[in-house]
């Protein structure tokens, strides 16, 4: 390991360390009842003592979670492509696409078990909803601040409105999509769990069953599960926009 | 001298609505013939229109009323700022006018070394934008415009951005790349050193909205190099066009 990456590596690792000792001692001498707050210690034997389905879990929510992910991105760039397309359109439509953004998935996860069914479709498309908003407002803003002599070089050489897409609009757009996936991956998660205590499956079946079980130590072992996910899901959009933009992007070549 | 009209004008108008519904004219009337194989400077302050009358040319706007012609054929154009594709290297970004033509890769390739060698570029063509000076991109972003073998070019203070020293190796380089290839040159700047020692023809242009206020045919030799700066009869253009600019400022 690079003395660069330890430097950015120990920090957060340390006030992690440093939280969860005092987090540790300050339930153990205030006595807390372990249904309220657990302490780290037993969360961690929980973890690991229930390794095996919390995995299973694991790996169902991450499978929706990704299958939302990759349904919210293309239909976003779609979306957001065809609002670009004009001003009407954007006047017309972008109105409805902020539904997206103010709609509570608490509320319409039971709708979307009617339409989908109990089972991992509907959890797929509570991830999609709440995910679909960053992506769409992102790509477009990219969209439209496409460099004007650009799209006046691209003019005077006669490029189709399809060449211009995939040549100029779309390439110059990419470093607002990945800003905007990157707060996609992490609305995702929630969507996903908040899908499966309505539809079930995964991490968000594992917390109401501890729930009711009052086994509070497996609720926040679940919900460190589900925090490693969105951690993961975070790391992989920085690095597929590291790779993507390594050439060209100021956020991403003056380091 | 008689030679083919390439750019006509005649009463060209331009008006534009601002966001609180006025409207700001930028071209009043302007006429203006240049000849193909002439380089022309448009000299005028900052925001007089000068631009607007570039884009007219390159067929990219339209004017209210009058006529532009243009017989030149092919146009290549050159922004302020070097305006390159960040995510290509040289080689790409210079080859996208031919790609956008529809040319095959191969060509594409060859004439895009050819236009980057032309401009002094050959050991960058396969870095990136990030990677270069601002000089270095603007050299690439001009053999992006002499990659498809323009009869006209079109620049849009293209050196404005850069320091000194090397914007006199470019108005050099520019001016051997005219005399070499014999294309027609419509050169806008605010500089009034840089029209002098660059055009055959200076056409001032007043205030916004823009007025011819002198057309004039630069007495330089053909032949110009750094020393001619110090000349007397350099300060003597120089005179004459200060003088023009403080005309065209006080125009009501």
């Amino acid at each position: 390991m690079s003395t660069r990456t330890l430097a950015g590596v120990a920090p957060p690792v340390l006030t992690f360390v440093l939280g969860v000792a005092l987090a540790e001692l300050v339930i153990r001498a205030l006595d807390v009842s372990p249904l309220i707050l657990p302490r780290p210690s037993a969360v961690a034997n929980a973890a690991i003592r229930e390794a095996g389905p919390l995995g299973a879990a694991l790996g169902q929510t991450a499978r929706a979670v990704l299958a939302g992910l990759l349904l919210s991105s293309t239909l976003g760039v779609a979306a957001a492509v065809a609002l670009a397309a004009s001003p009407f359109m954007k006047r017309a439509f972008y109105p409805y696409a902020i539904f997206f953004q103010i709609v509570p998935i608490v509320a319409i996860a039971p709708l979307l078990v009617i339409w989908f069914g109990y089972g991992p479709r509907a959890v797929v498309a509570a991830a999609a909803v709440v995910s679909i908003f960053p992506v769409i407002a992102n790509t477009l803003a990219g969209l439209l601040s496409v460099d004007p002599a650009l799209a006046d070089l691209f003019r005077l050489h006669g490029a189709s409105r399809l060449a211009t897409l995939w040549k100029l609009r779309l390439p110059w757009a990419l470093p607002y999509l990945l800003t905007g996936l990157r707060i996609a991956a992490g609305l995702a998660v929630i969507g996903a769990i908040v899908g499966e205590f309505v539809g079930g499956g995964g991490l968000g079946v594992v917390v109401l069953g501890a729930m009711r079980q009052q086994r509070t130590d497996l609720v926040f072992a679940a919900i460190g599960y589900a925090s490693l996910l969105g951690l993961a899901l975070f790391g992989a959009v920085g690095l597929a926009s590291r790779l993507a933009l390594r050439h060209w992007h100021a956020s991403e070549t003056k380091r | 001298m008689d030679r083919a009209v390439a750019i006509a004008l005649e009463g060209v108008h331009r008006t534009f609505r601002s966001e609180s519904g006025g409207e700001v004219p930028a071209l009043a009337g302007i006429d203006l013939a240049v000849a193909a194989g002439e380089f022309v400077a448009l000299l005028g302050p900052s925001g007089c229109g000068k631009s607007t009358l570039l884009r007219l040319v390159a067929g990219l706007d339209r004017p209210e009323r009058g006529a532009v012609r243009s017989a030149a054929g092919r146009v290549g154009m050159v922004f302020q700022d070097a305006h390159l594709l960040p995510w290509r290297d040289v080689l790409a970004n210079v080859a996208l006018p031919l790609e956008l033509l529809g040319r095959r890769p191969a060509e594409r390739r060859a004439q895009a070394a050819a236009a980057i060698e032309q401009v002094g570029l050959g050991d960058a063509a396969e870095r990136y934008p990030a990677e270069l000076s601002g000089g270095m991109r603007m050299r690439a972003s001009l053999a992006r415009a002499l990659v498809t073998e323009p009869r006209l070019l079109l620049l849009d203070e293209p050196f404005a951005a850069l320091d000194e020293l090397t914007r006199m190796a470019l108005d050099d380089e520019l001016r051997r790349l005219w005399r070499a290839a014999g294309l027609t040159v419509l050169f806008v700047t605010h500089s009034i050193g840089e029209a002098a020692y660059l055009a055959e023809r200076v056409v001032v242009l007043s205030r916004r909205p823009a007025r011819v206020v002198l057309d004039h045919a630069v007495a330089l030799p053909a032949e110009r190099a750094a020393t001619l700066r110090a000349e007397p009869a350099f300060a003597r253009e120089l005179g004459v066009l200060q003088d023009a600019l403080r005309r065209g400022a006080a125009l009501p």
